[in-house]
């Protein structure tokens, strides 16, 4: 552990604690606001023996990280919202060959080429998934440069236990901001001819493994229907037990509130400036602060004291697309709202607690 | 202090906030020589943290701002396509200017246009170091960034200012440690070290009585929301 803590950008900690979690191949085009992280990459990667690719596309950015990842590598793609769009398909066949990658995408608003301020209208593309087919991917959102190190530190690993994409989506001001970060130590990282071993699913070559019945597949292509199915089936026991396993959230002065805020990323920040607003006002605001946005964490909305909260806000900068989450997780016990920005316009804090207030007053 | 001041440093190190900072105590102070202060944001590197975010404060302190064509409209592009009107304040000798430059050597070369404007001794180059900076935590790679930035505007870096901070985290300790490594870059490139920086509000200058040339820095750029 590097003792003192250190002042870094959002996106230059994004990619170095991707390379100390033991990324070595990056494959990526450059796209606001997270432009700086291949820029470090081609910098910082082949310093620790990887490889940095800039690719003609997202296209084909997103496909290079499947071969890569097929054959056992340790990958890690960013981008930001449209450039995330375009490796959808990409992400559907990852998933259904099981292929592990580590993806960010630092998002900004849209719909479309939108606009380069911040905005989390990708909400949907990452939980729902742009891509065909029946697949899931694990999505956390941090709300720090500290939390997003931690998660991207993490992310490599995760990836390969789960065999499949795992992104984490951070908004772009938490990707343009400056913060103390302390950085974790180097993970330790396999030499190319140790990988056979380590991931016995790659495809490293079977020379060394001698004959046909030892060669290893990685596709997506299935055409008898019966072994799709059952193929499915397989990858929703997998992500059945995520659903169990990678759930993670804050909660925030629950006991007793009056109104509780919904919020990841940026927002969440904004929000618990909010709450201080409304307490001097006399107005006691919780908040649930989603990490794994994928699985969503629903067990939280138990904690909520349903004796004393009156709504459920939403805050997003969005139009509302986490708001459908927090609805299914409420399951109509209490009323919901939206407080939000869009378009890479982002709320001021007493606008949101302006929002909360005309919400309660809305209830009586 | 001469009329322009021209202020590079590496990514983050706090150039923006030390312009606005800069161009608000200058806003307050009367001077006759200088009766005019403009900032120019010649930052064509980040699309966020921008001087030119904070036109509207500065334009009400009495200080004029240049930046991008896009400047009147709004748009938030981070494209090279800067005003010929930020010539003005450069041409003007009643003018006080406060040069903002985007990042590294890269961020500093949209300054070669106008390096006519540089051939005389109506400005000084001042270099912004932050040993917290992950990239500049040691005086060698401090003195790497500054060199380089020297050789692409092909201008003599005239002193240092010394921003070393750790945002609400800094503490006196964390100023006294900089203040130490400025001073060994400072002797080791033989450039006078200027000014060194404080958080105001969360560092008082009765901290650190033993740090000389202290300047204030508010932070203008930050949304409180940020500290949360």
């Amino acid at each position: 552990m590097t003792t003192d803590k250190v002042l870094m950008k959002g996106n230059e900690a994004f990619a170095e604690a991707a390379i100390r979690g033991g990324a070595r191949l990056y494959f990526g085009y450059p796209i606001t606001p997270q432009s700086e992280v291949p820029e470090y990459m081609s910098r910082e990667l082949p310093k620790h023996g990887g490889t940095f690719i800039q690719a003609e596309s997202e296209l084909g950015a997103i496909n290079m990280a499947y071969g890569a990842g097929a054959a056992g590598g340790s990958v890690f793609i960013s981008s930001s919202s449209p450039g995330i769009a375009l490796m959808q398909e990409g992400m559907s066949f990852l998933c259904s060959a099981e292929v592990p990658l580590l993806a960010l995408n630092v998002s900004r608003g849209g719909p479309g080429i939108g606009g380069i301020q911040p905005g989390q209208a990708d909400y949907y593309q990452v939980t729902r998934g742009g891509g065909n087919g029946d697949y899931r991917i694990p999505v956390f959102a941090p709300s720090s440069i500290q939390e997003a190190v931690d998660l991207l530190y993490e992310g490599t690993e995760l990836a390969q236990t789960w065999r499949n994409p795992i992104m984490v989506l951070a908004d772009g001001m938490i990707g343009q901001m400056m913060e103390p970060v302390r950085l974790p130590d180097f993970k330790p990282v396999y030499a190319p001819h140790e990988i056979a071993a380590h991931r016995d699913w790659a495809c490293t070559g079977f020379n060394d493994r001698g004959g046909d019945e030892n060669r290893r597949v990685v596709k997506s292509l299935r055409m008898q229907p019966e072994k799709l199915e059952e193929h499915v089936e397989k990858l929703f026991v997998k992500y059945a037990r995520a659903e169990k396993e990678l759930v993670r959230y804050e909660s925030e002065n629950l006991k007793g509130a009056e109104v509780v805020f919904v919020a990841f990323g940026t927002t969440a920040r904004i929000c618990r400036e909010a709450c201080e607003i409304l307490a001097a006002d006399g107005i006691k605001a919780g908040l649930i602060r989603p990490i794994s946005l994928w699985p969503f964490p629903n067990k939280a909305f138990d904690e909520i004291d349903y004796g004393t909260t009156k709504a459920v806000i939403s805050a997003e900068l969005s139009m509302g697309q986490m708001i459908t989450d927090v609805q299914l997780a409420l399951n109509g016990r209490l009323p919901v709202a939206l407080a939000h920005r869009t378009g890479g316009m982002v709320p001021t804090s007493p606008e949101v607690a302006a929002r909360a207030k005309a919400v309660l007053e809305g209830l009586k | 202090m001469r009329r322009v001041i021209v202020i590079a440093g590496h990514y983050g190190s706090g150039k923006t906030e030390l312009a606005v900072s800069l161009a608000m105590r200058l806003s307050a102070q009367q001077d006759l020589e200088y009766p005019r202060l403009a900032v120019v944001d010649l930052d064509i590197a980040n699309p966020y943290f921008r001087s030119r975010e904070r036109m509207q404060l500065l334009r009400e302190h009495g200080v004029s701002m240049y930046a991008d064509v896009f400047q009147s409209t709004g748009t938030t592009a981070e494209l090279p396509a800067l005003t010929a009107a930020l010539r003005a304040p450069l041409e003007d000798e009643g003018c006080r200017t406060i040069i903002d430059l985007g990042g590294n050597d890269a961020g500093a070369r949209v300054l070669r246009q106008f390096r006519k404007y540089f051939e005389g001794d109506a400005h000084e180059l001042w270099a912004v170091v932050n040993f917290r900076r992950y990239e500049t935590l040691t005086v060698e790679k401090a003195r790497e960034h500054v060199e380089a930035i020297a050789a692409e505007l092909q201008l003599p870096v005239n002193g240092l200012v010394n921003n070393t901070h750790l945002l609400r985290e800094t503490t006196p300790d964390i100023l006294r440690e900089g203040q130490a490594l400025a001073e060994q870059l400072s002797a080791d490139m033989d450039i006078p070290l200027l000014y060194t920086c404080y958080p105001a509000g969360i560092i008082r200058p009765e901290d650190i009585p033993d740090l000389p040339r202290l300047m204030p820095l508010g932070l203008y750029m930050r949304p409180a929301y940020l500290d949360k």
